[in-house]
């Protein structure tokens, strides 16, 4: 089917996915507050959001496969960018409320307000992901960001949530301000916020240099903050430490991904006529993210603040691919954020059941053990880590293997080089949780945690979670294609805009 | 007209950034962040008399960001002052800042 705007219902089908989370994040609000769910566990409440988030990747998965979209400057991209990588949000977000289950059970939240947020969020990405114009990028950042900033706060009766939720709003609305005055300048500079007319103007050399270095300085700033990049990720641990664990989950795997998406139209389609000045910021930021996320991870003794340096380590890994800037890395890029959507909140899922659905037992101590005590959770949690670790056979391996390649062809030597000997130094962090769980003897018998309820669903997607590493990292073709057919979209698009803009005057 | 009003602009932008950076008290922190968005919005303001009326447009919807912003982080600074009985950022410190 040819979507040419022609009639306005084009224009709901062409965002279907995001309209049909809207709508049931608002349904599930209602149905929160109604009388019938208040005092329960919110379960009922729970999958029916997993429901509104498989009828939104159904939607997705029409356009995917069933739409072509006749221009490429609309303000929302119908390209496959957009909608690879709103399956992968809609992975991490059915994943998160899947972990979450039993958690909102027992901490007694509120869980229509808990999971309309999670879907509102989700619709936020979205909006990230597919937007083709600056300011629908700010609001999809915002939108995501203050479900995001009400999650990390969302367990008021504990005050590390408080904190967290307090340190997360005033430094994101702090990074949103860089980005959003960034926005202002590119376009002052350009005359649209387009990211199609801010390229063609860009590469026509209209744009006005004044406004768009300071511009593209802020923009970068912005992202980095997002994504936790290194002179810009002193939130992170202690935001990641404090939230409730399966927000955390959440935060680690969705926004970082979600915000990755959008720097990488931004900067390499937006932007791509000043490749040749952003690169070397970014290589640098990238330089460093790797080395201090991975340095500064080995001395945590507590797995949340360890898996927050760890995922601020991958965030220097993802920016490799931004800074190679071509169609490998870029495929890769994809590809690697889903592997890495999945690795983290099933990681981070184990972390909910050691802590017994709640925030304690996050020490390094506490694993010990735990994997004689509970085998399945065990063995999952080591081919989480083991992939985190990028361990040959694991998805994780062949998605840093992409990296790499990406990388190559760019010819950033170095920073492959830096790549691999971080990843060699992240093998010490990530394989020592292993060793506390399998080699280490429990001083006694732990009795509450060797109870620890975990229901079936959350087995059965963590079984699922480790089938995925495993089978991508064996047989990665399918996903791997799916990723390059999905960036050729992209890149397309950036050609004949270009070359259409050579073609005109 | 222009070169003046961005300059006003980023003056303004650069005092909220500044506050944000001195300032301990975590209302007066969220209000200089306000003001960088309201830097930005005379930026756009200023720019939409050369670039056509959008950035007129974009000032609607960073006012309203700007609310839904305050009512979830005016909720989140209730919801530690609870806890802390304090709104200075230093006193917040269970988790390592």
């Amino acid at each position: 089917m040819l979507l040419d705007y022609t009639s306005s219902a084009h224009y709901v089908l062409a965002l279907l996915p995001e309209v049909v989370l809207s709508v049931w994040g608002m349904g599930i609000l209602v149905a929160g507050v109604s009388g019938r769910h208040q005092g329960g566990s919110g379960q009922e409440l729970g999958w029916l959001t997993i429901a509104g988030l498989a009828f939104a990747a159904l939607a997705n998965g029409w356009l995917y496969f069933g739409v072509v979209e006749e221009t490429a400057t609309a303000m929302i991209a119908l390209d496959r960018f957009r909608l690879f990588a709103n399956w992968i949000f809609l992975l991490g977000a059915g994943f998160a409320i899947i972990v979450s289950l039993p958690y909102v059970a027992r901490q007694r939240l509120q869980a229509g307000e808990y999971y309309s947020l999670i879907l509102f969020a989700a619709v936020g990405m979205m909006f990230m992901a597919s937007a083709r114009d600056l300011m629908v990028i700010f609001l999809g950042l915002e939108l995501m960001s203050i479900g995001v900033y009400a999650l990390a706060g969302f367990n008021r009766r504990d005050r590390r949530s408080a904190e967290a939720g307090l340190k997360y709003f005033l430094l994101g609305a702090f990074a949103s301000g860089f980005l959003l005055f960034g926005i202002a300048l590119v376009y002052g500079a350009t005359g649209s916020a387009n990211i199609q007319v801010v390229a063609d103007s860009v590469r026509g050399g209209t744009a006005v240099g004044a406004l768009m270095g300071p511009g593209v300085a802020l923009l970068a700033i912005g992202f980095a903050f997002k994504v936790s990049a290194v002179p810009f990720h002193m939130w992170t641990p202690d935001v990641y430490e404090g939230a409730p664990t399966p927000v955390t989950a959440f935060m680690a795997a969705s926004v970082k991904a979600a915000a990755f998406m959008a720097f990488l139209r931004v900067f390499l389609v937006g932007l791509d006529g000043l490749y040749d000045q952003w690169w070397t910021i970014l290589w640098w930021i990238a330089a460093v993210t790797m080395v201090v996320g991975n340095v500064i991870a080995v001395v945590q003794s507590n797995v949340k603040r360890m898996l927050a340096y760890s995922s601020i380590a991958h965030g220097g890994y993802l920016l490799v691919a931004l800074v190679a800037g071509n169609d490998v890395a870029a495929a890769g890029l994809l590809f690697y954020l889903l592997v890495y959507t999945i690795m983290t909140i099933g990681a981070f899922a184990i972390v909910v059941t050691v802590g017994n659905q709640s925030e304690s037992n996050s020490r390094i101590e506490d694993y010990t053990g735990f994997g004689w005590q509970r085998p399945l959770l065990g063995l999952l949690m080591t081919v989480f880590l083991l992939s985190l670790a990028g361990f040959p056979g694991t998805a994780g391996f062949i998605a840093k293997y992409y990296l790499l390649l990406g990388a190559a062809e760019a010819r950033l030597w170095v920073l492959a080089v830096i790549l691999v000997l971080t990843t060699v130094v992240s093998y010490w962090y990530y394989l020592r949780v292993a060793w506390y769980m399998w080699m280490k003897e429990p001083e006694a018998a732990d009795g509450p945690r060797a109870a620890a309820v975990t229901p079936l669903a959350t087995h059965i997607v963590l079984v699922i979670g480790v089938a995925l590493i495993i089978l991508g990292g064996l047989f990665p073709g399918v996903a791997l294609d799916l990723a390059t057919g999905s960036v050729d979209g992209l890149r397309q698009a950036v050609g004949e805009a270009a070359a259409a803009a050579a073609a005109g005057p | 007209m222009l070169t003046p009003a961005l300059l006003l602009s980023a003056a303004l932008f650069v005092i909220g950034t500044l506050g944000v950076i001195v300032r301990r008290n975590a209302i007066i922190i969220f209000l200089c962040i306000e003001l960088q968005l309201n830097a930005v919005n005379l930026a756009f303001v200023a720019l939409s008399r050369y670039t056509g009326i959008e950035g007129q447009l974009y000032v609607f919807f960073v006012m309203t960001v700007a609310a839904a912003e305050a009512a979830v982080g005016l909720a989140i600074i209730i919801s530690i002052f609870r806890h802390y009985e304090t709104v200075n950022v230093n006193k917040f410190n269970v988790l390592k800042w």
